[in-house]
């Protein structure tokens, strides 16, 4: 399968990627080259082969289900949170006004 | 003492426990030779004054009476990857441009609860994406090492743990920490003369650190040699609740466990890893390895992994699938940069961020990823690639009914030229064609300096062991390590 502008052009969009123009007509061959070269696992036979899931023997554990068990990772950090943002206000995350 | 700088972690470790210097005075040589090295650029940040505060409470618990932790004494280096409170993390990227964590990712905060302190911030590839370093937003990192041809051509260090390894290699610290998604241990290991293991998959705590592909990321250790890639792995390694693909297994002593003896183990040498074009001095290299592990007691045997040449096309579909996902996070809202032109709505905003603050790279593997996720592509490349991904590991759990550990060379070719690959993706993806593999199933695997090529460059013996069985691969590291008596070191001309 190839790429063409359109379809890199979607795919910016779908990646939220403002990409100029330019950097969609650069990126076609590169991307058709690396496609192309993937493409060479349809030579493998498949059947009945389950796909990985998970790498290692390991089950899949769910956390107790109780509030503030890591003091990192639970509530009442939320100054710390925020201590990043590029705009906070009134302990909140400041973003541009959406209207639909 | 400037010799200090030469030592190695245990040769600093026990040298603190004797008191034969201070942890102050081998901090301080650290210190100093950072400082000098501007021009590997291997440092992001230079974190003195948290290298002598640990050296100072080693120093303190050791003039108490106090039993010393494991690393009392031992400065490092962390790749710009882990999350570090109060320092900033950037994954060498623009767009967590002033992103300074308020928590401690697990590993180095096991690092530092061993008593290592923390000389600075490696610069990497941007967001562990790349074989050469050359992606990093900050320049690229150039290998202390030279081609013998007298030009001074600015080699590549190897990616994406290239700011580890040049600082290694340079002795600016005795170990620092690496993260291998598909060889990025072990390859800038290669290039630049030192040791380096990816351990298991889920022996190190993924938690705070940048994410690139989550089914593959593992972090590991680096250094000059296998038994001190051994005794730091040792304390980065172990259970966390917080990471849900930690593995809940008791961590030996490996250290104590070293034993170059290979009697009654069986080494595999898999066919499929002769490639077309691989140069002579690599085979002639894999060869002189198998030839020292016999020389070990092993007992050399050739096998076949019939799906070797797949991992890598398979590995270019899944980690760029993980990555966009991954990196969606990356949005200009929470923490980093952010690009709000005149009248922007939230998607400007998400566009123009990202657009704006990741490298071209990051940008390549992001498209790829959101094309094989996409709706009537999943399953004809994603689905395939993990199905694909079965098969390699399956490969690896037969050959196991045959052998103890495989050797192969770590990369294809030596360090090369920066600039000298960079406009060609797949040549440069091919350069990780032999570490892929075992990162596609999980297995622990290192790299340790074998020789120089007629360059004088240096060349690495990989060696892939079972789950969970570092012990093995370790020891037939030691075995190589032993009989290479590899002691060429990069002439400091920075």
């Amino acid at each position: 399968m190839s790429v063409n502008e359109d379809d890199v052009r979607k795919m910016a969009v779908l990646a939220r990627i403002a990409m100029p123009d330019e950097e969609i007509a650069g990126l076609v061959p590169e991307l058709n080259n690396i496609l192309h070269w993937v493409e060479q696992l349809g030579e493998v036979d498949v059947t009945g082969v389950e796909p990985m899931a998970s790498v290692i023997h390991n089950k899949q554990r769910l956390r107790d289900d109780v509030i503030n068990a890591d003091p990192q990772t639970a509530g009442g950090v939320r100054d710390k949170v925020l201590a990043n943002a590029p705009m906070a206000e009134h302990g909140f995350f400041g973003v541009p006004k959406v209207i639909e | 003492m400037s010799n200090l700088t030469d030592l190695g972690i245990k040769e600093i470790r026990d040298g603190v426990r004797a008191g034969s210097f201070s942890a102050r005075e081998v901090a301080e040589a650290h210190i100093e030779q950072v400082s000098k090295a501007k021009a590997l650029n291997a440092f992001l940040i230079e974190t003195p004054d948290h290298a002598l505060a640990a050296a100072d409470a080693a120093d303190k618990a050791k003039a108490a009476g106090e039993e010393l932790a494991p690393l009392a004494g031992v400065p490092i280096g962390m790749k710009d990857l882990f999350c570090t409170e109060g320092v900033e993390a950037r994954a060498a990227s623009a767009i967590l441009d002033g992103f300074t964590p308020t928590y401690e990712s697990t590993v180095s905060g096991k690092l530092f609860a061993a008593g290592a302190g923390m000389l600075g911030k490696l610069n990497m590839d941007q967001f562990a994406m790349g074989s050469s370093n050359e992606t990093s937003a900050f320049g690229n990192v150039v290998s202390p090492w030279r081609r013998n041809d007298g030009g001074n051509t600015d080699m590549s260090p190897g990616g994406s743990s290239g700011g580890s390894s040049a600082a290694v290699a340079a002795r600016l610290c005795p170990g620092a920490t690496g993260t291998d998604t598909g060889g990025s241990i072990r390859q800038p290991a290669a290039f630049t003369g030192i040791s380096g293991i990816k351990p298991t998959y889920g022996r190190c705590s993924r938690w705070g650190i940048i994410a690139f592909a989550s089914s593959l990321d593992q972090a590991g250790s680096m250094a000059r040699d296998v038994t001190d890639c051994a005794i730091m792995l040792e304390a980065m390694a172990g259970y966390d609740p917080k990471d849900s693909t930690s593995l809940n297994a008791p961590v030996p002593n490996w250290e104590a466990g070293l034993n170059a003896d290979l009697k009654g183990k069986r080494v595999g040498i898999p066919k499929e890893y002769r490639i077309d074009g691989t140069p002579a001095e690599i085979n002639a290299l894999w060869d002189q390895g198998a030839a020292w592990l016999k020389d070990a007691g092993a007992e050399i045997v050739e096998v076949s992994l019939p799906h070797t040449k797949y991992a890598l096309p398979a590995y270019y579909i899944i980690a760029p699938a993980e990555a966009s996902s991954n990196l969606a996070r990356y949005d200009g809202v929470r923490y980093g940069h952010r690009e709000l032109p005149d009248g922007a709505g939230l998607q400007d905003m998400y566009a123009e961020t990202r657009e704006a603050g990741f490298g071209a790279e990051v940008k390549r593997r992001i498209m790829i990823g959101t094309y094989v996720l996409s709706a009537g592509f999943y399953d004809a490349y994603y689905t395939q690639a993990q199905k694909v991904r079965t098969l390699i590991a399956r490969d690896f759990e037969q050959v196991w009914q045959q052998c103890d550990v495989l050797l192969t060379p770590t990369a294809p070719s030596a360090s090369f030229g920066l600039g000298e690959k960079s406009n060609d993706p797949i040549a440069m993806y091919l350069n990780d064609v032999f570490a892929v593999p075992a990162s596609m199933a999980g297995l622990p695997a290192m790299s340790v300096p074998g020789g120089l090529d007629s360059q004088g460059l240096p060349l690495g013996l990989q060696i892939i062991g079972k789950e969970l069985d570092e012990q093995g691969v370790l020891n037939a590291g030691l075995a190589i390590e032993q009989r290479a008596g590899f002691a060429a070191r990069p002439e400091a001309w920075w």
